[in-house]
């Protein structure tokens, strides 16, 4: 057993606190620690995206950062980004256009995309599949993901 | 219902588990959490062949943290046997062979033995004290290395079936079989032009971004509760049971959101390993498998060794097909050659036909199917070679098609005759579409077509449909849902009620808490657990039917039922009025059904590809893509798109990039989601659709399955787009920038 | 008379037939019918008092689940094929 270390955060706007081992990814805490399961292990090297969650306001893998860094930071998973009880447009817009199939890759797909239009409200479809390639789908072929996040730009009022 | 429209089969709400799915909400297998959660882990062979000539568990069961380690020493001990698990007999050594290795280790990342921890690190470095001495052996890779004399041989008791005879031979070929037609002879001889070629394909993995996962709880009354991730509850339930030899009532499974199966989940890897350890801890074990062992331990499809031969007359008609198709089974016998042998010349009508398939063992993970399995690769050299011979007689790729095209009528060389299908529809779709004829747009650009066929396939679904207070039903299946079917199914019914698919409430049960379903695959859930849906809400109407001509004081046969509304003698009410009213007429209504349904209709698939070649790099990329297919009729136009779009990506991975690049020790060296490289959002453009809709007569709304069609005819269509583009075919599948470029250079000289 | 199509895997029984004409009825008078004229055939389909579990029987392009139980009318064509799935 390796100590544990005390880290202090900021999940979804919410301080939380947690006791992890320094081997522990923040992935791992994350799901398995904060019970925050909305992001996936699909490779545990980042090369799928599936567990993808917002650092700082960038787009990170979750398995390549360790939970100790998480200290000091701000963090969102998919659990955060609805307002109330609605849905983000994006996961309006990902409903409303069959965006997904078995959902496992969503989360992330989402995450990701929310980054993009906070930075580029109206990205052409090479920006969005350019912005997404470390983000992987094997259900739909993205073609319905890519409309989804067009839908949601041209959306007025995309929340920040 | 002959009807032609539809008041919700054919519109697009809102899937059902939507809101779940995109906040984070969907629990998955490894989302799962109970008390006392232990965490398994596998211990694997480096080795490709190799005899296990002790196992010393330990150092490795006394590590601080460790509660329990398992190997094939703790399943039941007893006489080998035949055991049926759906795809055949075959012996109880095999199966539980692939989920722990018994006296060898027949593929690298073979399951040796498994360590259940307090957590996950503790497990895996509990793991690596487990001692194991292996007598390394010679391995054997691809199938005509497999089928030579002198091949070293993996299983011991393996005779051949050639041609439905048991042989006394021990050999690595497990099945040779063949189907006839005619006389082939003849017609090579009364053929124009033949062409004759040799093509080779590498194992590919179904790449589902969901890792298999399992969690196991054998219980103090003896019952094991599974969650896993995986295409078929029952399924599960049937193999574990067997393997782990207890009643089949003594195991209860709970499918979990699953992220993707593709065929891939349709075996049981972890699941009796989970519960050996959860036996033997008396605590719930929770394994998940990491990207290299999803690679290395479950399923890929079989690479494949094929040969074929194609004759047709100068005005284009096809006279004789011969095939010969050798497939790598991996480990164990179960290539799906025999699925490969059934499509290969399925879109063709043709008179004179041979086709041989072998099963070969390999020491290579043992197989799985793959979305239409053994049939792309097959597809991939059977349309190379049309396009070849079209080509060669100065006809239209399409036009060639046309001319040849099976329809109702026509005979398969496996036997059956083909009944109401859409080849034709299909073909003419992708004619008439604007791509066939839209300019290339670029030099090195080239377009390239093909099609496919996928017989689909029945099986039993059960459903049932309580009607509530509120005009709302409650309808429970037991199909996992990979992609939407709940919702496709859950229209059905409604179509029946006359009420809005929003209003039928779906729920993917449990094997305790709903009638016995097939599996999630073979393209069979909009139309088989469609069907008892559709059946299940014949029973509720027909109980409503009673309830209000109590109400009314009329007979029931006098009652009516038309687009949601219950009509006799002058009065009406609608199915969420009586709804409120079946308290006081007699109690709750539930419909139920059983079907295991004949009448299953196949689905052909096509595509139209652009390809724009680098000849510096060999980089193929793909400019524009068409997919057209056969729905019969589409429940849900938006998931039959999804369905058709995703199968093409994965045949343009397929195609290009995809492959098990083994070393020659028989060791995967691209074992990870980078080096295995399946398409990104970047690699891929938007994917026209086309669904064309022939219906299939023996459906209520005329349903085909869609699901796996669509994969086949991409890597063929890409192929021949090559050649259009660059004047190279390529006969080896992945079309990787190398093998691209070889081409090249060697056209050049 | 229903025709009932041989596999190529039964050829060394039927000596190369690939068909035959037989009477009516359900699959498993069928089955008698093909035992008389060519013995040994029946236990390569049967297995005990069913089908073996890798076969199944289609009459008329139908996958019969009924296995021997299946009627088979006097036009009927009847072909043994594998068991099969999917993916």
């Amino acid at each position: 057993m390796h100590a544990k270390i005390h880290v202090r955060t900021t999940i979804n706007g919410d301080p939380v606190e947690f006791l992890c081992e320094p081997r522990q990814s923040l992935l791992e805490c994350l799901r398995d620690i904060l019970g925050l399961t909305g992001a996936k292990e699909g490779c545990n090297d980042g090369n799928c995206g599936a567990c993808t969650v917002i650092l700082d306001g960038r787009i990170v893998n979750s398995c390549l950062v360790l939970g100790v860094e998480a200290e000091g930071r701000q963090i969102t998973t998919i659990e955060g980004i609805a307002r109330g009880a609605g849905l983000h447009p994006l996961q309006r817009a990902f409903i409303e256009n069959a965006a997904l199939q078995c959902g496992f890759c969503t989360p992330g797909l989402i995450l990701a995309a929310k980054v993009l239009l906070d930075q580029e409200p109206d990205p052409s479809e090479e920006r969005i599949r350019q912005w997404l390639a470390n983000n992987l789908c094997r259900c739909t072929g993205y073609d319905k993901i890519v409309r989804a996040i067009r839908q949601a730009a041209e959306t007025a009022g995309v929340q920040a | 219902m002959k009807r032609r429209d539809y008041a919700v089969v054919g519109t697009r709400p809102l899937r059902h588990d939507a809101a779940d799915k995109v906040t984070g909400r969907a629990l998955f297998g490894a989302d799962v959490r109970l008390a006392g959660l232990l965490d398994g882990f596998i211990v694997r062979s480096p080795h490709a062949h190799a005899r296990i000539l002790r196992i010393d568990t330990r150092r490795a069961a006394a590590f601080p943290g460790v509660k329990a380690v398992v190997t094939a020493a703790d399943f039941p001990q007893g006489p080998d046997r035949l055991v049926d698990l759906g795809d055949g007999p075959v012996p109880l050594s095999y199966v539980r062979g692939n989920i722990l290795a018994g006296g060898k280790a027949l593929y690298k990342g073979h399951a040796i033995a498994a360590v259940a921890a307090v957590s996950r690190h503790v497990a895996e470095e509990a793991a690596g004290l487990i001692e194991v001495d292996y007598e390394v052996l010679p391995c054997v890779l691809t199938a005509p290395d497999a089928m030579r004399d002198d091949a070293p041989v993996l299983l011991e008791d393996l005779k051949t079936n050639e041609l439905g005879q048991q042989s006394d031979r021990v050999s690595n070929v497990a099945l040779h079989f063949r189907h006839v037609l005619g006389d082939i002879e003849q017609g090579f001889a009364a053929a124009a032009v033949i062409v004759e070629r040799e093509f080779n394909t590498a194992s590919v993995h179904q790449g589902y971004i969901e890792p298999q996962t399992a969690t196991a709880l054998w219980n103090a009354d003896g019952r094991v509760h599974i969650w896993c991730s995986t295409q078929g509850a029952f399924a599960v339930r049937d193999a574990t049971a067997c393997i782990l030899e207890i009643p089949v009532s003594q195991v209860k499974v709970t499918p979990m959101e699953v992220g993707g199966g593709f065929g891939g989940k349709l075996a049981v890897y972890l699941e009796p390993v989970a519960a050996l350890l959860s036996k033997k801890t008396g605590q719930p074990v929770k394994m998940v498998m990491s990207r290299q062992e999803v690679f290395e331990g479950t399923g890929p499809t079989p690479g494949s060794h094929i040969k074929v031969k194609m004759g047709a007359s100068k005005d284009g008609r096809l006279t004789a097909a011969q095939a010969c198709l050798a497939y790598e089974a991996g480990a164990y016998p179960g290539s799906m050659v025999f699925f490969g042998a059934m499509c290969v010349f399925s879109a063709y009508d043709l008179a004179n036909v041979v086709i041989d398939g072998y099963d070969v063992v390999v020491n290579k993970p043992s197989t799985a199917a793959y979305r239409a399995p053994g049939t792309t690769n097959a597809a991939f050299a059977v349309e190379t070679v049309v396009d070849e011979i079209a080509e060669k007689l100065g006809i239209d790729p399409i036009d060639f098609r046309l001319k040849n095209a099976a329809k109702e009528g026509t005979r398969r060389a496996d036997g059956p005759k083909f009944r109401r299908i859409g080849c034709i529809e299909v073909l003419e779709a992708m004619k008439s579409h604007p791509h066939y004829t839209a300019p290339l747009g670029g030099p090195n650009r080239g377009r390239g077509v093909a099609i496919g066929f996928w017989f689909n396939i029945g099986f039993p679904s059960s459903c049932t449909i309580s009607v509530n207070a509120d005009g709302t039903v409650n309808l429970v299946e037991g199909s996992v849902d990979l992609a939407g079917t709940r919702t496709s199914v859950a229209m059905q019914a409604a179509e029946v009620l006359g009420i809005p698919a929003e209003d039928v409430l779906p729920t993917v049960a449990d094997t305790d808490s709903i009638g016995y379903t097939a599996m999630t695959g073979g393209s069979r859930t909009t139309f088989a657990t469609g069907w008892a849906a559709y059946e299940a809400a014949q029973d509720v109407l027909r109980q409503m039917k009673e309830r209000a001509a109590m109400l009314w004081e009329t007979e029931a046969a006098s009652v009516k039922i038309k687009g949601g509304v219950f009509r006799a003698r002058g009065r009406a009410m609608t199915f969420k009025e009586l709804a409120a009213r079946l308290a006081e007429t007699g109690g709750p209504v539930m419909g139920r059904a059983t079907v295991d349904p004949q009448g299953v209709g196949g689905s052909f698939a096509g595509c139209i590809v652009d390809v724009e070649v680098d000849p510096e790099t060999g980089r193929v990329s793909i400019v524009r893509f068409t997919s057209v297919q056969d729905a019969g009729k589409a429940i849900h136009p938006s998931y039959v798109e999804g369905q058709m779009q995703g199968g093409s990506v994965q045949g343009i991975g397929w195609a290009l990039n995809e492959e098990y690049f083994m070393s020659r020790q028989g060791a995967m060296l691209n074992a990870s989601l980078l080096d295995y490289r399946m398409p990104t959002s970047l690699d891929v453009p938007m994917i026209d659709t086309v669904i064309v809709e022939v219906p299939n007569p023996g459906h209520p709304f005329g349903v085909r399955g869609v699901g796996e069609a669509n994969i086949i005819p991409p890597p063929a269509a890409v192929a021949n787009a090559i050649y259009r583009a660059v004047g190279v075919r390529l006969r080896r599948l992945p079309m990787n920038p190398p093998a691209v470029m070889e081409a090249i250079w060697r056209r050049r000289g | 008379m229903a025709t009932v199509y041989l596999p190529p895997l039964l050829e060394d029984l039927t000596g190369g037939r690939s068909s035959v004409e037989v009477e009516g009825g359900t699959v498993r008078r069928i089955i008698d019918q093909l035992e008389g004229a060519w013995p040994g055939i029946r236990e390569r389909l049967l297995e005990g008092d069913r089908l073996r579990p890798n076969l199944r029987v289609a009459v008329d392009g139908e996958i019969s689940r009924l296995g021997l139980l299946e009627r088979v009318s006097p036009s009927s064509e009847v072909h043994f094929v594998a068991a099969i799935s999917g993916g």
